[in-house]
């Protein structure tokens, strides 16, 4: 099936190309394409190419003689705990986030659904979160987590759960989980209406059929809704997982990488190691190392999400 | 009409029971959500004593404009004023380098056309981490450290992956026959592109301008690098400007923090579609 629409596309599309290249039509595709061919070289193409470059120097980013260490930094790299910390911290919130987030968004998203109007309210409210910058997010929830002036021991004292209060942000033992609770927070209502979208998507057919045959709602939710969101939630959990990956904005406003190194991430690592220790070469191995592990996610996603689709 | 009446069949017997679980789970969200806004705007009426020794959910009892007219007469005005710039710069340069790439990539047939889309569109994934330090040098070589300038050349490239991929998949869809008319008539590719092209590409390009305004609104990193006086601070920055300048003064950071989140909420509550689609642009053709 896929295959034959494949052919019957590229046969017109070979009908409908010029047989032959009119120069002014030429000049045009080369001129229109030129300025973003530039943007993407200058600001994207090159900066990674001399980032591979620089992780074989030692530099300080200041002086005029870079050293050439060969592999030195790699070396460095696999033997460094910190970036292996870093980068099981990354894995922690890439599994936390789509633990969390995907079932609340996926709730919310139903709950939403079922209200339809009457919930349009709430619905704008649930979506403030995501118009908020990530500093500003980062900032507010430091004091929603302060122990004296904050939001949060507060509440547990009115609760009665006084003893479970702590240094939400100061104690290594729970700092990432206060900033991966923070991150949820935020993120939560993007993959809400990714999901309501598609349940709005679902035909109302659909539903009057099963209920006819005696469905009950739950039933209807888990064997047919959550069976057409498959796709959807593909997307949410390859989105989450490169997202997670790159994370950076927020812990480096809430934590800036610590107590500690708790919460320390590859990006914070990256740029502590070269814009404050000024390491340059080593920063952008890093750098690099982080390049790599993200493009072997992403296609390793593209392969996986590409299967199930053609078979 | 036809949806509200299947919602209330739904309820069914249990329709009662149903209804105010329904609400209550509700509830509970719009806290979660919600309270986090409340202390920020409210914290900043707050006067810094009250703070102290009242619990957060209590309303202010004396209301001080203080904090707001002092955030509002400094440095905070001059940011907002450079997001704006920058921004609307960006914006612009991906929405017409964008559509002039997207126009070759959805019409012409030359061999480089799919990889070099493909190549492109992987920008997508790419983590800007791995371009900080040679942009940061290349930004200080051009002069260019510490300007509004050097964060367009980077703000425009991160954005241009996505831009090119939803406005090629939105000019594909065009029909060719108009395009092949003009041309009989004698128009140029050019003027096809800024004629007909380009007008009909109109809900793509609000799509796309609407996810990059947003995300470049509130962009840390690159910023943080790539600047340092309060002169060319953007938004982000000056927030976190303010907090390592007054910590300790949390009502006058809550202010700020509120005053930042404002446009774009303001935004929002105007165009709430529009925002919510463009927003999503990013995860529903990917």
């Amino acid at each position: 099936m896929a295959t034959q629409t494949a052919a019957a596309h590229a046969i017109t599309r070979r009908q409908s190309a010029p047989h032959g290249w009119l120069s002014e039509q030429t000049i045009t595709t080369t001129l229109f394409l030129l300025p973003a061919l530039a943007f993407l070289v200058v600001f994207i193409v090159w900066p990674i190419l001399s980032s591979v470059e620089l992780s074989f120097f030692e530099w300080n980013g200041l002086s005029a003689n870079r050293t050439f260490v060969g592999l030195g930094n790699w070396s460095k790299l696999f033997g460094d705990g910190i970036f292996w910390r870093a980068f099981t911290n990354n894995i922690i919130i890439v599994v936390l986030s789509i633990a969390i987030q995907i079932p609340i968004a996926m709730a919310l998203a139903v709950l939403l659904h079922r209200g339809g109007r009457k919930l349009q309210f709430f619905k704008v409210v649930y979506f403030f979160p995501l118009l908020m910058s990530t500093v500003a997010v980062g900032i507010l929830f430091k004091y929603v987590y302060d122990l004296q002036f904050g939001v949060v021991t507060p509440l547990l004292e009115t609760l009665g759960l006084k003893a479970l209060s702590r240094d939400w942000l100061g104690d290594p033992n729970v700092a990432l989980f206060s900033v991966i609770v923070v991150i949820c927070w935020q993120f939560i209502p993007f993959y809400m209406v990714l999901f309501l979208a598609q349940l709005l998507n679902i035909p109302e057919d659909i539903h009057e059929a099963a209920m006819i045959d005696g469905a009950t709602e739950n039933q209807y939710f888990w064997r047919v809704e959550l069976h057409l969101m498959r796709g959807i939630i593909a997307t949410a959990i390859t989105l989450s997982l490169i997202g997670s990956l790159k994370y950076f904005d927020l812990i480096w406003v809430m934590t800036e990488g610590g107590p500690s190194r708790s919460t320390e991430l590859m990006a914070t690592y990256m740029y502590k190691e070269a814009f404050a220790s000024f390491h340059m070469g080593y920063g952008s191995t890093i750098a690099t190392a982080m390049f790599i592990i993200v493009m072997i996610v992403a296609l390793t996603a593209l392969a996986i999400g590409q299967r199930p689709r053609e078979a | 009409m036809k949806t509200t009446t299947s919602t209330s069949q739904r309820g069914g017997s249990n329709r009662l029971g149903g209804t105010l679980l329904l609400y209550a789970l509700a509830i509970f969200w719009l806290l979660v959500a919600g309270l986090p806004f409340y202390f920020m705007v409210q914290s900043g009426f707050k006067a810094q004593f009250d703070l102290l020794t009242a619990p957060f959910w209590t309303l202010p009892t004396r209301w001080v404009f203080e904090n707001y007219l002092t955030v509002l007469s400094g440095p905070f005005v001059r940011s907002l004023l450079n997001s704006v710039i920058v921004v609307s710069v960006s914006v612009a340069l991906v929405l017409l380098v964008g559509s002039m790439a997207s126009f070759v990539f959805a019409r012409t047939h030359f061999r480089l056309n799919r990889p070099l889309f493909v190549l492109i569109v992987a920008g997508l994934v790419i983590p800007v981490h791995v371009t900080l330090i040679p942009v940061y040098i290349l930004t200080t070589n051009l002069k260019l450290y510490d300007s509004l300038f050097a964060l367009i050349g980077p703000y425009v490239a991160f954005s241009l992956p996505l831009a090119v991929f939803i406005l090629t998949a939105f000019m594909r869809e065009i029909p060719r026959e108009l395009e092949e008319a003009a041309r009989m008539d004698g128009a140029s590719t050019a003027l096809i592109f800024w004629r007909i092209i380009l007008p009909l590409s109109w809900p793509g390009l609000a799509t796309v301008g609407i996810y990059n305004a947003v995300t470049l609104w509130n962009e840390f990193v690159f910023a943080y690098v790539l600047t340092s006086s309060p002169a060319s601070r953007t938004l982000p920055l000056a927030i976190w400007d303010y907090q390592g300048q007054y910590a300790a003064n949390i009502p006058l950071i809550m202010a700020v923090l509120s005053l930042a989140a404002a446009p774009l909420i303001l935004i929002y509550i105007v165009a709430q579609e529009r925002v919510v689609g463009g927003m999503m642009a990013g995860a529903l053709k990917g």
